[in-house]
């Protein structure tokens, strides 16, 4: 099946998401939409999916025009969609969630789930999915849920498979299954549209790669083109890939954890025994796909978790049953996972924002009374100093992008004197040009002489910013490894291994790893 | 909930729960001061059978203090064993807990009919009242399943039910004809809920705002219509003919439980049916698949090709004629004149039953069962002169509901989008 877009253009009010935009997607073929978040890749998607319509243009199937009124519609066409937020619901087993909205029945409407369950098996058997039927999804862990995802597409007999930054929530080992299903897939004659702001992944599966950038095609090109040819194309100047950054000089160690440990509501402890110190000056990464106690681990170091047990000190002092308010005293400065939940008030304008922590001491404020004028001085000089694009300091916070939002928390946390420096995903939902400056400003603060600590999910962040990286799997610590060890020891600890296996792993079969792998290796050795 | 922010959201739930061992003792401990050492000596009676039965079984005669000695002490022994399953982190038996809550009841019951002026109470009449008095409760809380399954919260069960007796009873009056009765209440029902549906699904109102004001609005309407038109001509309007009982001859003989299953009213079988009918079609059907998806994950069953809001506005209908169609129960069934507010909270009740069954339509039954016991237990009590202060025994429905909702229900999953309007981005 032949999918052909001619012009779509979707307006919001006066926002143009996708302005006249032409795809040409062939059987047999991986489409890459490469560009960054919020360049408008899911809306065209979403345009294709019918579950928008589109202002303008026209959507080919096989050379004849068609409109989608609901998803039922594009499905029916063969249009298959993996959102990047999978739609399964978490209650129901695989072979419910397979046959909602195409259920087989029996006589009078009651399901007959044995057929469904039947053609999961089939699919699973013969793409190796190992998908059980009858398994609940919330107990499935995340690579197999996307695998349901494609199950539920190909029981609908989809040619055109779209993925919606499928790699987003995935370890790289999993991303090269993945990869290995996508080729599969693509042998057996399905079209996929696969969709990603990571240029090493998209260069790794595509066969072809349509950039956008600003809601508008700037240009199709074959894989062979260099990272940093599309990262110049994605983000419309050039932009530095690599930071430089000089050598870490590790002071005294200043910050240390020992046994610390959270339970979980099901008696599994969500971070079990982890033991970790940081110097002065330097940056210690924690890698690990996410909810694997990343997001528990800083939050007890916040003081956020009553039940944290162990012992977490900074400068000597213990900050495990202190208050989160003394421990910000204490100097901890902390850059939540998600900015618009645990970091911003969105309402709040960018002044108030930049003092959520320190609203109620001088020089902010006098007694029970606060001193606007301070406040506002204060926001203009940091919007200066961090470059925040808005018109005004007083803008409400949530009227800005992603990046220049994760520059306000970044300007609040790094300003006053820091003795410990956590950033969560400092660079999740943030332009490629923004993440160059971020990334500027937590390098500059760990050689001003304070322990970093930076978790993401991102390998390449990981790598780029770390002088050792910490792994976290199931909540354990896997090891601590130097900054410079390779994505695949990384990978391999991330799935479970603890980094002297990793290590033993990786040396004794050099030659096992997966085509797909090389290739990505290649891309990164290209792009240094 | 929502308030404390994600945050803090996981430190809430983590650590063991000491609830469960605490009230447990708790218990345990007034079942030994009470039921124990507070146990007459006398023997309570519980009689089987009436002597205008067919079929006749001998009486259960207990001796009070010494059931209250054996009642608490297995009840120290289901605690202390509650209490070493936790302290290892292991998850507490369910039938722990169902065998703690049936040995507290007989425990009480003895004790409670030991020190009565007259020891001795029919358990069939104890039991058929208790169902009688479920059957509202239970439509009621049928209505809440029907509509939280999918997504919206029901607050106006209330309404719902007040609707539909005051319909009932107005139109059977003036049709004379008990049937027509039924089928206004239903209609009555789906009015309420006509406008429940539109505000929440189309207009996005708070689902809680509109279902209370919904609540104020029909006592209001009703309320003024019993004072005047009702009042004035009663005869015309308010004198509702009552539904017979159907009596299947033989199987409603079987002590016990023969009247409560076989010699009900048309609306007594038509809740068995309904409990079995909406479960099954719940968990069964490609229509509970999807109404369940809806109530679930609204976005998925969208991108399955689901219309999301009118599954959603077709099962709030649902849910009103079937709360409205038991709200008839009251002028046709229970009494046969429409008073002011006579649902009197019997909705709220209805949506802790929704709650304690977990969203659950056999779950649903089996809590209004339990709280129709508790309101019957009342009666009973008063009849056979108890030293319990009757203000005591009029709470005791709503002390029970407090107790299920808030300490026994433990860890019951809501469908997740309860209450959220969905609206395509």
């Amino acid at each position: 099946m032949k999918l052909e877009l001619q012009g779509i253009t979707k307006r919001f009010g006066s926002l143009v998401a996708n302005d006249n935009i032409d795809l040409v997607v062939n059987p047999g073929q991986v489409h890459c939409l490469l560009g960054e978040n919020g360049a408008g890749k899911s809306t065209l998607m979403n345009v294709l999916y019918g579950l928008y319509e589109p202002s303008d243009g026209r959507i080919l199937v096989d050379g004849k025009p068609v409109t989608f009124r609901g998803p039922g519609d594009a499905m029916a066409a063969g249009i298959g969609m993996v959102h990047q937020h999978f739609m399964l619901i978490p209650v129901f087993t695989v072979a419910e969630n397979v046959a909602l909205g195409d259920e087989h029945t029996k006589a009078g409407g009651i399901l007959d789930l044995d057929k469904t369950r039947a053609r999961i098996r089939e699919i699973s058997d013969r793409y190796g999915f190992d998908v059980d039927p009858d398994a609940l999804v919330e107990d499935l862990p995340v690579g197999v849920q996307q695998r349901v995802e494609i199950i539920k597409a190909l029981v609908r007999k989809a040619e055109v498979l779209i993925l919606d930054e499928p790699t987003a929530v995935l370890t790289p080992q999993e991303t090269d299954e993945l990869i290995q299903i996508i080729e599969e897939l693509k042998a057996g004659g399905t079209a996929i549209v696969f969709i990603s702001h990571k240029l090493r992944e998209v260069k790794a599966v595509s066969d072809v790669i349509t950039v956008i950038r600003r809601g508008a095609v700037v240009g199709t090109v074959e894989p062979i083109a260099s990272t940093g040819e599309l990262a110049s194309m994605m983000v419309g100047r050039q932009v530095s890939l690599s930071l430089n950054k000089a050598p870490a000089t590790p002071g005294e160690t200043t910050f240390t954890v020992r046994n610390l440990t959270v339970p979980g509501p099901g008696g599994q402890n969500l971070v079990d025994n982890i033991s970790f110190d940081i110097a002065k000056g330097e940056i210690l990464a924690v890698a690990g796909v996410q909810g694997n106690g990343q997001t528990e681990l800083t939050e007890a170091i916040l003081g956020l978790h009553p039940h944290a047990s162990g012992s977490v000190q900074l400068n000597g002092k213990e900050l495990l049953g202190m208050k989160v308010k003394d421990i910000i005293r204490e100097g901890v400065g902390f850059v939540p996972e998600d900015r618009k939940v645990d970091g911003l008030v969105g309402s709040f304008s960018i002044a108030e924002n930049m003092i959520l922590n320190w609203y109620n001491e001088p020089p902010f404020a006098k007694g029970l009374a606060m001193k606007p004028a301070v406040v506002l001085k204060n926001a203009k000089e940091k919007v200066a100093e961090f470059d925040v694009r808005t018109q005004s300091a007083e803008a409400p916070v949530s009227t800005l992008s992603g990046g220049n939002q994760q520059k306000v928390v970044l300007a609040r946390e790094l300003s006053r004197p820091l003795n410990l420096f956590i950033a969560s995903q400092p660079t999740r939902g943030v332009d490629v040009g923004s993440i160059e400056f971020l990334h500027k400003r937590i390098i500059a603060e760990r050689d001003a002489g304070t322990p970093v600590m930076i978790v993401s999910t991102e390998l390449d962040e990981i790598s780029e910013l770390s002088d050792r990286i910490a792994v976290l799997h199931g909540g354990e610590l896997m090891g601590v490894v130097p900054g410079d060890t390779s994505r695949d020891v990384l990978g391999l600890m991330m799935a479970g291994m603890t980094a002297e296996e990793a290590l033993g792993q990786d040396a004794s079969v050099p030659g096992e790893r997966s085509s797909a792998t090389d290739g990505r290796r290649a891309a990164g050795e290209e792009e240094r | 909930m929502s308030i404390a922010g994600s945050v803090t959201e996981p430190a809430t739930s983590t650590g063991k729960s000491w609830k469960a061992p605490i009230g447990f003792g708790f218990g345990a401990l007034v079942a030994l001061l009470v039921f124990a050492f507070g146990g007459p000596a006398t023997t309570a009676v519980f009689r089987v059978s009436d002597d205008s039965d067919r079929f006749r079984l001998a009486d259960i005669a207990l001796p009070a203090n010494v059931v209250g000695w054996i009642v608490a002490l297995a009840l120290i022994a289901i605690t202390v064993y509650v209490y070493l399953r936790v302290r290892r982190g292991e998850k507490i038996n369910r039938w722990a807990g169902i065998a703690y809550a049936v040995l507290f009841v007989i425990g009480f019951l003895t004790w409670v009919v030991g020190i009565a002026d007259r020891p001795s109470i029919s358990l069939a009449g104890l039991v058929a009242g208790s169902v009688t008095l479920a059957i509202p409760l239970i439509f009621g809380s049928l209505s809440g399943v029907l509509c939280e399954r999918v997504g919206v919260v029901n607050i106006a069960i209330e309404g719902q039910l007040l609707s539909g007796a005051f319909a009932a009873a107005v139109a059977a009056s003036v049709s004379g004809n008990v049937y027509v009765g039924l089928f206004a209440a239903a209609f009555a029902g789906v009015l309420v809920s006509l406008i429940l549906a539109i505000f929440s699904i189309k207009y996005l109102v708070n689902q809680i705002i509109v279902g209370v004001v919904l609540n104020v609005l029909v006592s209001g309407l009703t309320g003024f219509l019993a004072s005047t038109l009702l009042s004035r001509d009663s005869a015309t309007f308010n004198s509702p003919p009552s539904l017979p009982d159907i009596r299947i001859p033989l199987l409603a003989d079987i002590p016990v439980i023969g009247p409560i299953l076989f010699q009900q009213t048309i609306v007594g079988y038509l809740m068995y049916v309904a409990v079995i009918v909406i479960w099954l079609g719940l968990y069964r059907t490609k229509w509970g698949l999807r109404v369940r998806a809806v109530g679930e994950h609204p976005q998925a069953a969208d991108t399955m090709g689901i219309k999301v809001n009118a599954t959603r506005f077709w099962n709030v209908l649902l849910g009103g004629a079937v709360a409205g169609f038991g709200g008839a129960f009251f002028t046709l069934v229970s009494v046969s004149t429409f008073t002011r507010d006579m649902t009197a909270g019997q909705g709220y009740i209805a949506l802790a039953a929704l709650i304690f069954g977990r969203w659950n339509p056999i779950g649903a039954f089996f809590a209004a069962l339990l709280f129709g016991f508790a309101t019957n237990l009342r009666f009973v009590l008063s009849i056979i002169g108890t030293d319990v202060p009757s203000q005591f025994l009029a709470m005791l429905p709503y002390i029970v509901t407090i107790l299920a909702v808030a300490g026994l229900v433990g860890r019951s999953r809501p469908p997740a989008a309860g209450g959220i309007p969905y609206v395509k981005e």
